[in-house]
């Protein structure tokens, strides 16, 4: 969430009128042509000397007593190096700490990594092996004996809050819930957010309008499935080489975990084929760990995307019930929502976050949201692009969209009408800084698309959404080659074009061309602790982080040239890339370069170096409005996206190309969330639809060319101004299609996703009823 | 653990004998889009892979009595860029090139999909459309089969221990034909066929449809032939009254499941949807032939 305190390093912002040379242009990626050539290592790309293949046995069944394991089979089996089971990891106390913008609970991410007391979900880990080769290690799971004693499962969360639903965690009592319960029962969790009088609030509303909404659970769906190498000598140092969206964050849970102190374990991100908020997690590293330290070998350890389906991600499903009230004139009186997220085998849904940006979007005095955090037999929910927000706005943008066509009033009018801005206070809390909804929504009732013609069978459809954007800890260094190009050495993994970013506002700040700083995302003993690639935080922080490390090297090298030309460190100044005597008082000397400088460091004091140590603060949310047009085949149902246009503040866009990427893959992940995306359960608990084929991602026919518009509202607490821009764009693509689709049909959907058959069925319904 | 063994024979007699000599299960490979998936999903363990790609009758597409004999592990992208099948049969061209994606395209062929045996497979239904007759070789020489008598069963056929089919043989037609393949999927490539739907026809002097054959896929357990449905168009012009009964045929022939691809109820209604629509292609390919 955002840390909106007044502790931040001196960076303000310094205001649109400097003159930017690369802020704001498009220059390649540095890791570019490594990733178009196939020369890009990701998880499943290392190779060590004498490496086994580690493989997980995993639970047939959703939820069953483990009564007893027998790998002595097993490990009689000649190629088989180690084997890993509960009796491995020593048990962990109930404590939160933060995985990006979701906290976990050292107790329950024991129980996740490998199956203790129970098996919670098909496909939760009961066993490890390290083997010489892949054929010996899944030989060897199939000599592992395990001897369940398969309980009654519950897959849908309402059902999980009944009485008598099967309990998954026996201790589990109610938070937030006055007096505490006495029983056990499957809610986690219960959060409440409240301005107002809703009650008043509704009393004075001309129109009420309250639905019911249903969405399923959706994954990640990043291309590259988790991936790592882990190598543990025999005096206990360990390496770990993995796909991750934090190396740090995975080598504190290994730590955790495996009774390791934290020096001993040093953690190499590799380049990372997606993550979305699912790589904030760990699940291979601390059996890869586990095995190598049994084996004293390298263990390799790739999931199919099988287990990937089975065993990580995804985000909640949920069912909600949302009620706005407003006056004729369009002035919203009241929201109110009950919000019931399912969290998978372990609590910890992102119901929260959801229960706060539920009506983020709008200026509300009245305002009360409930949420509950219910456990199911399914794999335990990770982050995923804004944890919680989407599946909540979804269904308040869809209850707004309703609430114009009742009071005739164009729904971006209506949005205008209620929108946030600087000094609205968020229900949730905190006062809105400067913020970009009003802009995004004015500038999307300008576009040329708003305006365009429909044709039949056709509707266009709009929605907003919001989200926090965080800081957090971060460091990074800027070193000065002796030929005047430096490398830049970063903490947080790039998932979105970082590096790019980053290396922009170094060159920026030192006055170099951009192709003179070379990025790397540095090990874990390389650079001090840097929070993970999530909150949509990586620009924004390590963007603080490079301007202050490019800063102390402005600094060093003004004092260089101070030491050379024998004058006061302040009468030397910094500007185009040179130290320069700051005015006619402070002499008369050439200009000296960067190159300059560093060619005779080692004369003046010794390698240049700059540092920063940050925990960034001033992270400020990023607010976005959707346009879409969809079309909808009456006799199969089937919903074409036509045309897309994403609208967003971006504060500044450092690279507006990588910009323009999240605005479109946000937008991507959203249409299939809308459309087809869904987990498909048997009676019997299992997941019928474990892969690609049949969970439905869209493919690039599926979807338009995504136009976007980025509008920048700087954020003052940056010096360019910048915002995250990662997660909001996934926010509002499920209502605007909704809302787009009643717009062609007339028929309100409130349950995702909106699939040929269950749009057929309502057109047949609606056909029948005439 | 056994070791696959993988033979590669340039000749049919070559690849007759090592299918018909192996001890345990073995397995024909053409494109290999079905059988490496099974291989990795662990849905099989062959002893023995005999891969068939370097026989040449089954490489080759050759005219043959005014059709076209398509060897049957001739690949989808060659049978795309091939004029005289794409003007003669442009719905099971079009049927084929509906597998997989771009990249598959490059490896699956229309022997495969017929051997798969998936009731769900996009060229057959058009190629039951089409009359298709598969060459079938095997230890006691060599047979000449309708398409539709190949597949028995999901994932089951009616050829013998040691039989392969070398090649399709899509015949001559008459003039005014012409036929079209649509499926149903969620997306727009990279699927399986909720519904397919597959139609030929022949249109006399006046535009009255003279003949046709109507199949379909994904909605019972085997691709079908619908006579019935068939029959609606024979004698008419394809108006509206027709269309209806084709579309009431179609569906009233399927015998589909509800499973994670879709509802019985969504798929009898797609498949007279479609079969009413791949008519309309068809006749207007008759039209203009």
């Amino acid at each position: 969430m955002a840390k909106d305190t007044d502790t931040g390093a001196d960076t303000g912002y310094m205001g649109g009128d400097k003159e930017l040379k690369w802020v704001g242009t498009r220059p390649p990626r540095p890791d570019g042509v490594d990733k178009v050539t196939g020369r890009a290592k990701f998880g499943a790309d290392f190779y060590v000397p004498g490496m086994l293949i580690g493989k997980v046995l995993r639970s047939p069944h959703p939820h069953a007593l483990i009564k007893s394991i027998d790998t002595s089979k097993a490990e009689a089996l000649t190629g088989v190096k180690a084997v890993l089971t509960r009796d491995d990891f020593g048990d962990r106390s109930s404590e939160f700490v933060p995985a990006g913008e979701m906290m976990v609970n050292y107790r329950d991410i024991v129980r996740n990594v490998m199956a203790r007391e129970k098996a919670l979900y098909e496909g939760h880990a009961v066993a490890a092996v390290a083997a010489t080769s892949n054929a010996i290690a899944k030989q060897a799971l199939k000599l592992i004996e395990v001897d369940y004693e398969p309980l009654p499962h519950v897959i849908d969360a309402v059902e999980a809050m009944k009485p008598d639903a099967p309990l998954l965690h026996e201790d589990m009592i109610t938070d937030g819930v006055e007096p505490a319960p006495t029983k056990p029962s499957n809610v986690a969790k219960r959060v409440e957010f409240t301005i107002g009088d809703v009650e008043a609030g509704f009393a004075a509303a001309d129109v009420v309008i309250e639905r019911a909404f249903d969405t399923s659970p959706v994954h990640q769906a990043y291309i590259e499935p988790h991936a790592c190498v882990a190598s543990v000598s025999e005096d206990g140092q360990a390496e770990l080489w993995t796909t991750t969206q934090g190396h740090y964050v995975a080598r504190a849970h290994c730590a955790r975990l495996l009774d390791m102190d934290i020096s001993k374990i040093r953690v190499t991100a590799s380049e990372i084929g997606g993550g979305f908020g699912g790589k904030t997690v760990v699940y291979l590293e601390p059996l890869a760990l586990g095995l190598s330290r049994k084996a004293c070998q390298p263990v390799k350890m790739v999931m199919s995307r099988d287990e990937v389906f089975r065993a990580s991600g995804p985000t909640s499903g949920a069912h909600m019930k949302i009620k706005v009230g407003a006056t004729k004139d369009g002035k919203i009186t009241a929201g109110q929502a009950e919000l019931i997220y399912q969290a998978g085998a372990f609590q910890g849904s992102p119901v929260q976050p959801g229960a706060m940006c539920a009506f983020a979007p709008y200026d509300l005095e009245n305002v009360k949201v409930v949420g509950w955090d219910v456990v199911t037999n399914r794999p335990k929910v990770a982050a995923y692009r804004a944890p919680g927000a989407p599946i909540s706005e979804y269904a308040v943008e869809c209850v707004i969209d309703e609430l114009a066509k009742r009071l005739g009033i164009d729904p971006i009018d209506l949005r205008l009408a209620n929108a946030a801005k600087e000094g609205t206070r968020a229900a949730y809390g905190p006062k809105f800084g400067p913020i970009g909804l009003v802009e995004s929504l004015e500038q999307a009732k300008a576009h040329p698309h708003y305006q365009a013609p429909l044709g039949p069978n056709q509707g266009r459809g709009v929605a907003s959404g919001f989200w926090f954007n965080i800081g957090g800890e971060t460091c990074a260094s800027l070193i000065v080659n002796e030929d005047g190009t430096a490398a830049l050495t970063l903490g947080t993994p790039d998932i979105g074009g970082s590096r790019a970013s980053l290396c922009m506002m170094a060159a920026e700040e030192l006055g170099i061309e951009y192709d003179r700083v070379r990025p790397i995302i540095a090990d874990t003993a390389s650079l001090g602790y840097t929070f993970l690639t999530g909150g949509s935080r990586a620009t924004f922080s390590s963007g603080l982080a490079v301007i202050e490390a490019a800063r102390d090297v402005v600094r060093q090298l003004c004092e260089r040239a101070a030491k050379i030309w024998e004058i006061p460190t302040d009468a030397v100044e910094w500007a185009d890339g040179t130290a320069k005597p700051a005015g006619a008082n402070a002499g008369d000397f050439e200009p000296m370069s960067l190159a300059a400088i560093a060619a005779i460091a080692g004369k003046t004091g010794g390698p240049v170096v700059g540092h920063a140590q940050i925990n960034a603060q001033g992270a400020a949310p990023s607010f976005g409005t959707h346009l879409v047009d969809v079309e909808v085949d009456r006799e199969t149902g089937r919903v074409t996206v036509l045309r897309y246009t994403v609208l967003q503040d971006a504060g500044k866009a450092i690279h507006p190309a990588y910009v323009e990427g999240q605005f479109q893959g946000g937008a991507v992940q959203g249409i299939g969330w809308a459309l087809n995306e869904e987990y498909i359960y048997g009676p019997d608990g299992k997941l019928e639809n474990a892969g690609f084929l049949d969970y439905r991602i869209p493919v690039a026919s599926d979807v338009p060319m995504i136009d976007t518009v980025i509008v920048e509202v700087p954020n003052p607490r940056h010096p360019y101004g910048v915002r995250g821009v990662g997660e909001t764009p996934i926010i509002p693509p499920m209502a605007a299609i909704a809302n787009a689709i009643e717009n062609a049909l007339g028929i309100r959907f409130t349950e995702l996703p909106m699939s040929p058959p269950r749009v057929l069925k309502a057109i047949d319904e609606m056909a029948a009823a005439e | 653990m056994n070791d696959m063994r993988y033979e590669a024979p340039d000749t049919i007699d070559g690849a007759v004998a090592l299918l018909a000599g192996g001890r345990g299960e073995v397995r024909a490979l053409a494109g290999g889009t079905d059988l490496l998936v099974q291989l990795r999903a662990e849905m099989i363990a062959p002893e023995l892979v005999v891969d068939l790609k370097r026989i040449p009758e089954l490489r080759s597409i050759a005219a043959e009595d005014g059709g076209f004999r398509v060897g049957a592990a001739v690949s989808g992208a060659e049978l795309g860029e091939h004029p005289g099948v794409k003007a003669l049969w442009p719905g099971v061209v079009e049927a084929v090139e509906l597998i997989g994606s771009t990249q598959i395209q490059g490896r699956a062929s229309l022997g495969g999909n017929l051997c798969n045996a998936s009731p769900a497979a996009d060229s057959v239904p058009a190629m039951i459309a089409a009359r298709a007759v598969a060459r079938v070789a095997g230890p006691a020489g060599t047979r000449e089969v309708p398409v539709e008598e190949i597949a028995i069963g999901p994932g089951k056929t009616s050829l013998a221990k040691g039989e392969i089919v070398v090649s399709v043989l899509l015949p001559a037609r008459p003039a005014r034909s012409g036929d079209a393949y649509l499926r149903f999927i969620p997306r727009t490539e990279m699927d399986i066929a909720v519904v397919g739907a597959g139609v030929s026809l022949t249109l006399d002097e006046s535009g009255v449809c003279s003949a046709a054959r109507v199949a379909l896929g994904a909605v019972a357990a085997l691709a079908m032939l619908v006579p019935e449905a068939a029959a609606a168009l024979v004698g008419t012009t394809l108006d509206e009254a027709a269309l209806e009964r084709l579309a009431a045929a179609a569906s009233g022939a399927c015998r589909p499941i509800d499973d994670k691809r879709g509802t019985k109820e969504y798929r009898i209604k797609v498949a007279g949807v479609l079969a009413r629509r791949a008519a309309l292609i068809a006749a207007e390919r008759a039209g203009r032939s």
